[in-house]
């Protein structure tokens, strides 16, 4: 491990392992590096080894084997200094119901050792910073799961870490709330330069928010890079025709069958990634009028971050997803 | 102890404190249902005086004890639930990763336990005056009876906390509201120690500890000034606090696998 990130923003992960008794290896063996302010998307399917990750770089769950390095810090040896340095906003919005928002602010700042003043005006300052100084009173029993994400994220600010995880933050969230936590975790990452490792199973959060991101299945890093670089490693557009005839649909397979394999596709289309790129949509167009087949409609999609997960695992991201069995165990020792 | 500690003990029960007072269900309930219980026992084995050798000739003076204990146990119930559902939630894992020391924690958890005792040894001991019950130790020994109430309620409360923390559920913890009803109803709850002629019945209860909690908040109720078994009561509650203190500390370096 270099030691130019030490005691810096940066998160330096190697060879890191954590096994459940009875369970297979929730992660194993992955290997990265998070630069100091930058954005780390962190996909998977449920299961994959995700959030037990979380939970070893923030401390709460000691490695089976491997190291890692956070804000410089070693995570076993140094648990408090590296809990010092980041602020993280867990699985599920962990909030007390019957306390209101600005209670929350004033607990998490007292336990952090602010002073007195300085809680009550950060408490503020955070909670106006995410939008809740209007619900800032009232009980975060009667807020909603958006509000509850917002709250969190402020929580998760209150002593101004340097690093911050976020672990599926905007799972069950509608639109309009999910892409206001968007902008607040860009805002963070590029004005204040807090450094984000941000786990998801949402590819468009993944290729909208993230500067690189890795993606893990069953324990494995198996592809790292910038969204357009991976998908530039795949390459191939996928297009899509569906026949005015439902009847030609078999006939416009194989006519299409000629340029690439079959992917993912609507129930009355048919896809193929093209081996040859967007050259090929001419070449297409031209095939299936010269057998006659009448094209309804015609799409060509750009390779996204679920075909690099389909060429990478051999499945498609949606769907791919297995119980959390071993990550439950995780933070929940008997 | 250091500003740090006193701080974090001061956010934790100021935060227990507040979800204990919004919490109607969890603070009625412990306060009509031994009231309700004291009035039915009053009233049906009121007889049980005319027994010789039973200490007083007010059945209300010597069965207002029960109250107290019987409050108490709603305790384990309300600072154990009260943690499980930290633990269920995650909120535990909130508070772990900050500076947070386990101390801390435990005890601000039962400041919850002290106001909840407190409102209940005053409510019980005021309608049991009213009521008719004496008071042999006078208006200082209602401040004693009060300490002693508060000081079972909190030691029984950090039972509560060990079983949530061991367990980390809260229907795990409210399945020990029984088993500690069956400690109260082998001791000498109904009638004093001496008077129970069953041999059996008689041996539990003169090893239950339930009995000796009794038998110190009767002391002020019925005799006056008792020290010895006064003293003896405080010892238990002591002892039953420090246990629990010790094994709730336990189980939270377990539930608490932070490095």
């Amino acid at each position: 491990m270099s030691n130019g990130s030490q005691r810096g923003g940066g998160i330096e992960v190697e060879a890191l392992v954590r096994e459940f008794k009875n369970g297979p290896r929730a992660v194993d063996g992955i290997d990265l590096e998070v630069a100091q302010g930058e954005i780390y998307g962190f996909l998977g399917p449920n299961g994959a080894g995700k959030s037990t990750t979380v939970l070893m770089l923030t401390t709460l769950l000691p490695p089976t084997a491997g190291s890692a390095r956070v804000g410089g810090f070693d995570v076993v040896a140094e648990g408090p200094q590296v809990r010092a340095t980041i602020g993280a906003a867990l699985q599920e919005a962990a909030l007390d119901p019957l306390l209101t928002g600005r209670e929350h602010m004033r607990l998490q700042t007292a336990l952090h050792g602010l002073g007195k003043s300085e809680r009550e005006e950060r408490g503020g300052e955070l909670l106006e910073r995410v939008g809740l100084d209007y619900a800032a009173d009232r009980k975060v029993g009667g807020y909603s799961g958006g509000m509850k994400r917002r709250l969190d994220l402020a929580l998760a600010l209150a002593h101004r870490p340097r690093i911050l995880f976020l672990d599926e933050p905007t799972t069950g969230l509608d639109i309009q709330s999910r892409t206001a936590l968007w902008e607040e975790v860009s805002r963070l990452a590029a004005e204040d330069g807090v450094t984000v490792f941000l786990t998801t199973q949402y590819l468009e959060e993944a290729d909208a928010l993230a500067n690189r991101v890795g993606i893990i299945d069953h324990g494995h890093l198996v592809a790292e890079g910038t969204p357009a670089e991976l998908k530039a490693e795949i390459g191939r557009p996928t297009v899509e025709a569906v026949p005015r005839e439902e009847g030609e649909r078999e006939r416009m397979r194989a006519v299409l069958g000629r340029f690439g394999e079959q992917a993912g596709s609507s129930p009355r289309g048919v896809a193929v990634r093209l081996e040859g790129g967007e050259s090929q949509l001419a070449e297409v167009v031209r095939a299936l009028d010269a057998e006659q087949i009448a094209i309804e409609h015609l799409q060509l999609h750009a390779p996204s971050l679920d075909d690099v997960f389909l060429a990478k695992t051999g499945r498609s991201l949606e769907g791919a997803g297995e119980p959390e069995s071993g990550e439950t165990e995780a933070v929940a020792p008997a | 102890m250091s500003g740090g500690l006193r701080n974090q003990i001061g956010q934790l029960a100021r935060r227990s404190v507040l979800r204990t007072l919004r919490q109607p269900a969890q603070i009625v309930p412990a306060i009509v249902f031994p009231m309700f219980l004291l009035a039915v026992n009053a009233g049906g084995l009121k007889d049980a005086t005319n027994l010789p050798g039973f200490p007083t000739d007010s059945y209300l003076t010597f069965i207002l004890a029960v109250p107290f204990v019987q409050g108490a146990l709603f305790s384990v119930m309300n600072s154990g639930t009260d943690l499980a559902r930290d633990i269920e939630t995650g909120f535990l894992n909130r508070l772990a990763l900050t500076p947070l020391r386990g101390a801390a924690l435990l005890s601000g958890l039962l400041a919850g336990s002290l106001v909840l005792g407190l409102v209940q040894a005053v409510v019980y001991l005021t309608v049991g005056l009213i009521a008719g019950a004496e008071l042999a130790a006078g208006a200082a020994g209602a401040l004693v009876l009060v300490a002693l109430s508060v000081t079972i309620t909190v030691a029984f409360g950090t039972i509560g906390l060990f079983a949530a923390l061991r367990f980390g559920s809260g229907e795990a913890v409210q399945g020990l509201f029984p088993v500690f009803f069956v400690f109260l109803f082998l001791s000498a709850m109904a009638l004093p120690l001496d008077l129970l002629t069953t041999d059996w019945f008689h041996a539990i209860a003169s090893v239950n500890p339930v009995t000796y909690l009794l038998e110190a908040i009767r002391s002020l109720l019925i005799e006056g000034w008792e020290l010895d078994q006064l003293a003896l009561g405080f010892a238990i509650a002591a002892a039953i606090g420090t246990i629990g203190m010790a094994a709730a500390s336990s189980a939270l370096k377990t539930r608490l696998v932070r490095t």
